[in-house]
This record gives C-alpha cells, structure tokens and sequence, in this order.
C-alpha cells in the first residue's frame, strides 16, 4: 500500500530560507540546499520549494539553489511562487523540479493548468489553493489569503482536476498559524470532490495533529507543513514512528 | 560510461545527477555511436506511451536500443522507459512497444478497488517475486517512489518486484540484460541510488 507522506516546505527568499530554523548539526541554518539534505536524511518524502523572491536576481538565485539541490537530494521536489506561464514551468523543470505548483497564476489564467498538464503531464501539475470559510461554504483566496475571489473553493479544485491537476495542495487560511490541527471539514470536503492526491496544509502544532488527520481522513495522502518542523518542534523521525505506531503506513 | 537516452521525453537532470551520486560517469545523449560506446544504457521516459514511442522511432532509436540489446548490454528502462520495453500498450489506443521483455501495458484503473487514486503516486513498498542482483542494495519492504496509471501485465516470467495497490502491479521487470523499474529510482531516496549503484555494477 501507497504510504503516508510528510512534505516540509521551505519558503525561501533572495537566496535564503525565510522562516529562522535552528537544528544541531546543521552549520548554515538558512541555507536551503543545507536544510533540503537535512529533511531527506530524516526521512522527509518529498519536499516543496516555494520562491517568494520579486526580484529577478532573487530568481536567478532560486533556480541555482534548486538545481543544487536537486544535485544532492533524490525525492520529489516540488516548485512554487510565481509561477504564472509555461515557460516557468519550463525554467524550474530543466533545474530538477518534478511538479510545479499553481496558485494566483493559475487563477489568472487557468488555462495554464491544461496548458502544463498537455505538454508535462497531469503528474507534473499542482494546484495550490488557499482557502477559507464563508458562511456555509468555503471561498478561493489570492494575494496571500488577504482577497476574497468569489470562487467557491470546492467548484474551483473540481475545475482544476478536470483541467489536468494531478494534485492539490489545501492550505486553510482559518487553521494556517494557529497550530490547532489542520482542517478536517475542508479536507474532507476536497477529498469527496475529486480522485487525486489531497496535501493537507496549514494548521499542524504537534505530531497529534498529524495522527488525527490520517486516523479521522484515510484519503488524505500528504501533510505539508514548515514551521513546526523548521524550529525543530516536531523531528520527522519521531513524526513517523508516532504514525507507524498509529498503524498509519509510512515509508522508514 | 552510462548512456541516458535523450529522446525529448521528460527532465533528466535528476537521473544524470543520481547517476553520478553513485560513481558512474553519465552521459545524456541521442547519438547512437556513444550509445553504442557506452557500458550500459538507461531508457527514462515520462508522459504518454504513443508519443514517447514515436519520438524513439523517429529518432531512430529503436533500432540502435534494440541492437545493443541483443549485444548483451545492460539497459535500464525507467517508468514510461521501462513500460517502452513491452511488445505493446493499451495508453490512449494501441502502440507497439520494444519488444524486449513479453507483456503488455495496461490501464490499473480497472484493477484497482474502487476508492484508489488514480495515478497511483507516491511511496510504496517492494514485494520480490525473485531474487535479482539489481536489488542486492535494498530489503523487501523498502519503499520507492510511483507516479504511473499504466502498469506491465501479463509478463508473469519476467516480474522481479511487485508493489501491492490492490492487487499487486509490476514493479520491475527483467529479461536476461533488459530490466525495467516501474519507479523512479532516481527520486526514491538511498533506496533508489541502491538499484541505480547495483545496476551500474552488473
């Protein structure tokens, strides 16, 4: 059976991981390359990179850091942060990536989804989406969850599918920060609406939190998180051992 | 020297770096005189079998695969690579594969329960049917990284590893000096540079 995966995320910024990390053994704690090796030694099942860099030698920058990861880390990577065209697709794909997360580009222009999904494959194509509620409902947020689209998040995932993503990313905006536990209304949800692969986002504080999420929603496939692994709050190795003690499949 | 086939399917940046984390010397080539130069040769390949098939055929690489196949070489096929090596698949209509190793590809939408995702992606363990030096590395039970919908059926002779997703699918697959892995062995972590190391030593 297909196990369990634990993505960290990593935001990184003119070259250096955002959010401040703090590991014993690790000299340069906001190297990303550094901390990329670090996850995959632990046993991180795949990994996001998520650019945040406005400039273009940030991006310059970007690609470098990601071809030398994808030089000595061998999981999955994953690319996010402004990627608006196929030609980005293209530019992270040629450094190693091996999907390509949508957010605002996507909801730009969705037909970039089809677009990537006809020349890369479904399988290279992430839609990411933050979400939230509203009233009896949950709405597609943009610019970083501070605008309201109007979208109905569930409708908007339905649409990304059959448009060609392989995956979805749901970051919950009401859980995101909080360390409460992720979402499991909104979850459950997504996972009802579509047959790919759910990433949960957004929420997790402890390891309890990602022993819920598998026990109460067998169809999520992934927890993706970044703080709480970043300032060492929850150690991948125990993260898994707590999951496999659960009976919850993971790879060890 | 191992030769990483270029036919315009897919990125192989990752593959050519694995190949190198284990020692080998990696070329990423379309010319069949260094294909032929080369001490063993890696088909990779991702998207849809028809169209990778027509980009080998044009290329003319069929015929140079096959020559130094029947030459004894050592070829791994990976993922849409290694399903390339089956007489035929049923992706999107009917297209004849390689013919190196007997069986046919096929859709595991039907066979799998319903409720499974299809593609199935992500990590999930190796079942061996029997022994082979490509896994001298790695333990029954390790885990390698899928992202497919099509799998290798009706090749019972040649099934090295399965993984179980209902029913189980063919995870490798081997005939004489032509595997294949279903996997990619160059995104599965330690677990993978094993069989890429293993294969480089055969």
């Amino acid at each position: 059976m297909i196990t369990k995966r634990i993505i960290p995320c990593l935001d990184v910024k003119d070259g250096r991981v955002v959010k401040g990390v703090n590991f014993q053994g690790l000299a340069d704690v906001s190297d990303p390359v550094s901390l990329a090796e670090y996850y995959s030694r632990c046993g991180a099942d795949e990994l996001v990179f998520y650019d945040i860099t406005a400039s273009a030698e940030g991006r310059e920058l970007f690609t470098d850091i990601l071809r030398r990861t994808a030089s000595t880390v061998f999981i999955p990577l994953t690319v996010g942060g402004g990627i608006r065209s196929v030609a980005d697709f293209d530019r992270v794909l040629k450094c190693g990536a091996d999907k390509v997360s949508v957010n605002s580009g996507a909801l730009a222009e969705p037909g970039l989804i089809s677009d990537a999904a006809k020349r890369y494959g479904s399988q290279c194509v992430v839609l990411s989406v933050d979400a939230k509620r509203v009233g009896d409902g949950y709405r597609v947020f943009a610019k970083g969850g501070r605008e309201d689209t109007g979208l109905d998040a569930i409708e908007w995932i339905r649409r990304g599918v059959d448009m060609g993503a392989g995956e979805i990313v749901l970051n919950s905006i009401d859980t995101d920060g909080v360390r409460g536990g992720f979402d499991l209304p909104m979850l459950d949800a997504v996972c009802r609406a579509v047959n790919v692969p759910v990433i949960a986002s957004g929420g997790a504080g402890c390891i309890g939190d990602f022993v819920t999420l598998f026990k109460t929603l067998p169809k999520v496939d992934a927890g993706l998180a970044a703080g709480i692994f970043h300032f060492g709050e929850v150690s991948i190795p125990d993260l898994k051992a707590a999951l496999a003690a659960n009976n919850i499949l993971v790879r060890r | 020297m191992v030769a990483v086939i270029d036919y315009g399917v897919g990125n192989l940046f990752s593959l050519r770096r694995s190949l190198e984390a284990v020692g080998a010397e990696a070329a990423v080539t379309a010319d069949p005189e260094r294909i032929a130069a080369a001490d063993k040769v890696v088909l990779p390949g991702v998207g849809a079998f028809g169209d990778a098939a027509d980009k080998l055929r044009s290329a003319g690489l069929d015929r140079v695969l096959l020559e130094q196949a029947e030459a004894g070489k050592y070829i791994l096929g990976i993922c849409l690579g290694m399903q390339l090596l089956f007489d035929r698949s049923f992706e999107f209509g009917e297209h004849a594969g390689l013919g190196l190793i007997a069986g046919d590809v096929v859709d595991m939408t039907p066979v799998v329960p319903a409720g499974y995702k299809v593609p199935h992606i992500g990590w999930n363990a190796l079942r061996f049917t029997r022994p082979h030096p490509l896994f001298r590395y790695v333990k029954e039970g390790d885990c390698v990284y899928f992202v497919h919908s099509f799998y290798a059926d009706r090749c019972e002779k040649a099934v090295l590893a399965t993984a179980e997703y209902g029913p189980a699918l063919t995870a490798a697959a081997a005939r004489d000096n032509v595997l294949g892995c279903q996997f990619h062995p160059e995104k599965s972590g330690p677990v993978g540079l094993g069989i890429l190391r293993a294969f480089c030593e055969l």
